[in-house]
């Protein structure tokens, strides 16, 4: 929504940026992580590479080519979106499938859950999660509730909300924000983050079929920056499956988004500098997570470190350090470790300093092994 | 539309004709009691009601469209005499030159930007007769809630460039201390709350503002700014709504751009306009040309005649276009061609109407122009240049203003930052901030 939202084509203007270093500029670096290319290719069919807005591109292309009942909508995306993801698709699908809608979060969700209600795919985009809480009643008190509170005969399975979110650099208070928690808080909707193209795809997808509404959060400094091999081919990646990124057994470290590249990048110092190694897992699906997978790494190596952008208290950290503390007490060496935003609005200028950057997070690690 | 709300009144007519069949009557505990027409029907749109006999469901029937009012032409020409306002001269060549700031100011910020100097900037191209028309009628002491569009107001009040490039740059003098994004101005000292970038929430805002205003007795009144687009967000019927059955003495500016971001104001809405919808909330409703910088002063100050002496709202739609592109993440070009943002600016320039209507009344000229072009744009970058010289503030400036006073788990995790940056101290731009 506001745009001062069409924001942040950002990779791009920080790209332009780094040309010039005026006297005391602030000088914004291009990105506050590594991309770490995401290896898990499933072996089916030719891939290409691209960036995570490309994928989500096609993710939404394949649901719209195979599911002729599938609509795609929300603020500025006739002409592609501010961020991209729909550039083509109108002119491939038609405006009856494909089109703006006015400028109301509210009115998109709702207008997504009727539309799925009534038998339709919706894939609804909120221009920024910053400006979902106009959506919010819709949401957490429609969208989630349908199925219960009609006794199974009413459902929105058939909607997925796809909204960009995260630190991009300069974004500030409005164009930054990490809302997951706030969702997860909802029971009967699904909360899933991609940490780049190739997750983005088959998640997106997966998201789109499932029988349970979903929100999709795209980290927006991935959309350009993250790049990698993808299937050109429809594929899914189950949810409420979370995924080892880099093995490891002295300690677990949980993210994701962007934070997952930010753990990889730890996992690397930590075991150059320190000898420590590391375990990186990206949930990638936060509602509902995979237990498992998370109780089997802490059991193991005994230490649990938790890293969002978002602020510490409250945030989905919190969840997951109760629950493993709960499960995994008897094998913890140390007290779960949460790494994240401050319990602040997200601020402009103060980004660098308010980031759960690589260096909190390694001295947290080196905290946790020396405890 | 209005076939459906012509079946509307028919139903609910109907409903009072069946208890019309009970003998006009009301029935209470079981008797039926005799009551005076004027009393059994209290409902605020029974009141007025007239009967049909017949459905309408005609599309052509629709009202005709609110005329736009102006007073003088592309050319500068007064149209209608009587509607010249009368300001004095002084007055007059400082609001044409407050536009030319902010033009001024504009291209200048907009390069900066694409230099990389500032990290984000919004243009007000094609739009400064909506703020200095309002501006300029209203007294300084009124309170303005803004979108992000309108920082002709600002320079009006006397914000001055130093508080806007600080607001930019986002160093330690920044009112706001660092923390927005650039063009999230705002000044208590000038009455102007600071921005926020969700749409629209500054509507019913403002509306609580000039109820507060009201009981107060102040004789101040609000204004509140939006575009096209904003009025579309569900917090635009709430306003307009409070503001009509609270009786709520401001005043409601929409600036019809043509476009949010790409959205061209024909998806955005049907029927009249922004200005047809005041109609139905019951809120006497203006609709100006926006690139007249007269008609909008008449208006507003029309407006707030009207507000302040009937504690009521009004809403002005002016129609504008916006010129520039959205921000500067945006390429308008993507959606737009050239030549229609061409031919706006040739041929409907609120700045160039008001240096023909200036030219006219021979308080203008090309000399002026050229000498007050040279200084302006002297002084903004001097200005600017200061601004960029200025350190950031303090990192710790991050958890102030969170609450009035900071809670002990803000207290415990500044001191956690601060053992962290003593540390590690050459991992953080340490010497770009004070």
């Amino acid at each position: 929504m506001t745009c001062v939202r069409s924001a942040l084509r950002l990779l791009k203007s920080a790209r332009d940026s780094s040309a010039i270093s005026p006297l005391l500029t602030f000088k914004r670096t291009v990105a506050h992580f590594k991309y770490f290319e995401d290896a898990s290719i499933p072996k089916n069919g030719e891939t290409a590479r691209i960036n995570m807005f490309q994928a989500i591109t096609e993710a939404m292309d394949h649901s719209m080519e195979s599911d002729p009942t599938a609509l795609l909508f929300g603020e500025d995306v006739a002409f592609g979106g501010v961020f991209r993801c729909s550039v083509g698709l109108q002119k491939k699908f038609g405006p009856e499938r494909v089109f703006n809608t006015p400028l109301c979060e509210q009115g998109i969700a709702g207008f997504a859950i009727g539309a799925a209600v009534a038998g339709s795919t919706a894939i609804a985009e909120i221009q920024f999660a910053d400006y979902i809480f106009p959506a919010f009643d819709q949401i957490v008190n429609e969208a989630a509730k349908y199925r219960y509170r009609s006794g199974g005969q009413f459902e929105c399975g058939k909607l997925t909300i796809r909204t960009p979110c995260g630190a991009v650099g300069h974004g500030a208070l409005y164009h930054s924000q990490s809302p997951e928690a706030y969702f997860a808080h909802t029971p009967g909707i699904k909360v899933v983050v991609p940490r780049g193209p190739l997750k983005a795809k088959g998640l997106l997808l997966s998201c789109i079929r499932d029988k349970d509404p979903c929100i999709f959060l795209e980290p927006k400094i991935l959309y350009r920056g993250a790049v990698e091999e993808v299937p050109k081919d429809a594929y899914e990646i189950p949810l409420s499956q979370a995924e080892i990124v880099v093995p490891g057994d002295q300690v677990t470290m949980i993210g994701w988004g962007t934070q997952v590249h930010v753990l990889c990048e730890v996992a690397e110092m930590a075991k150059e500098k320190h000898n420590i190694s590391c375990e990186v897992i990206d949930l990638c699906t936060i509602l509902p997570w995979d237990e498992d997978t998370v109780y089997k790494s802490v059991s193991k190596t005994g230490r649990a470190l938790i890293s969002h952008e978002a602020p510490l208290t409250c945030g989905f950290g919190s969840e997951l350090a109760a629950s493993i503390q709960e499960n995994c007490f008897l094998s913890l060496e140390a007290p779960v470790s949460r790494v994240t935003g401050f319990d602040t609005p997200f601020p402009h200028i103060f980004e660098p300093f308010y980031l759960p950057d690589k260096h909190r997070c390694l001295d947290a690690v080196l905290k946790l092994v020396e405890y | 539309m209005k076939a459906f709300l012509a079946l509307g009144r028919l139903r609910q007519g109907a409903s009072y004709l069946t208890q019309g069949t009970l003998g006009r009557s009301n029935l209470i505990a079981g008797k039926i009691v005799q009551v005076a027409p004027c009393c059994r029907r209290s409902h605020a749109v029974a009141a007025n009601r007239k009967w049909t006999y017949s459905l309408d469901m005609n599309e052509d029937n629709f009202p005709a469209p609110i005329s736009t009012y102006r007073v003088m032409d592309e050319e500068g020409r007064i149209i209608e005499k009587s509607q010249e306002p009368k300001i004095d001269d002084e007055k007059l060549i400082r609001m044409y030159k407050t536009m030319g700031l902010v033009n001024i100011v504009d291209k200048i910020l907009y390069e900066s930007q694409r230099q990389g100097r500032i990290s984000f900037y919004m243009t007000n191209f094609g739009e400064e007769a909506t703020h200095l028309g309002t501006a300029a009628a209203l007294s300084d002491d009124d309170l303005v809630y803004a979108q992000y569009r309108e920082s002709g107001v600002l320079h009006w009040r006397g914000f001055g460039l130093e508080n806007l490039m600080n607001q930019c740059y986002g160093n330690k003098l920044d009112l706001g201390k660092g923390k927005q994004m650039p063009c999230h101005y705002g000044s208590k000292q000038i009455n102007f709350v600071t921005i926020s970038s969700p749409l629209t929430t500054q509507l019913p805002q403002a509306v609580g503002s000039a109820y507060a205003y009201k009981l107060a007795k102040n004789n101040k009144c609000v204004i509140c700014y939006f575009g096209e687009g904003a009025a579309s967000e569900g917090d635009a019927h709430a306003a307009f709504n409070f503001a009509a059955t609270l009786g709520c003495p401001l005043i409601f500016f929409c600036r019809n751009n043509g476009y949010a971001i790409s959205t061209p104001s024909s998806e955005q809405y049907k029927g009249d306009g922004i200005a047809g919808r005041g109609v139905g909330y019951g809120i006497k409703t203006v609709r100006v040309d926006g690139n007249d910088v007269l008609a909008v002063y008449n208006a507003t100050l029309a407006a707030k005649n009207y507000c302040l002496t009937a504690n009521k709202p009004v809403l002005i739609e002016a129609m504008t276009y916006r010129a520039g592109h959205h921000s500067t993440s945006d390429d308008s070009t993507a959606y737009r061609s050239a030549d229609e943002v061409k031919l706006w600016q040739q041929q409907d320039n609120p700045i160039s109407r008001a240096y023909k209507y200036l030219a006219q009344k021979n308080l203008w000229n090309e000399t002026a122009q050229e000498a007050f072009e040279k200084e302006t744009r002297a002084q903004v970058l001097e200005a600017f240049a200061n601004a960029e010289k200025v350190k950031k503030p303090v990192w710790s400036e991050m958890f102030t203003d969170v609450y009035h006073d900071m809670p002990k788990n803000l207290r415990k995790q500044m001191k956690y930052l601060r053992e962290h940056l003593d540390k590690y101290p050459e991992h953080y731009p340490l010497k770009n901030f004070t």
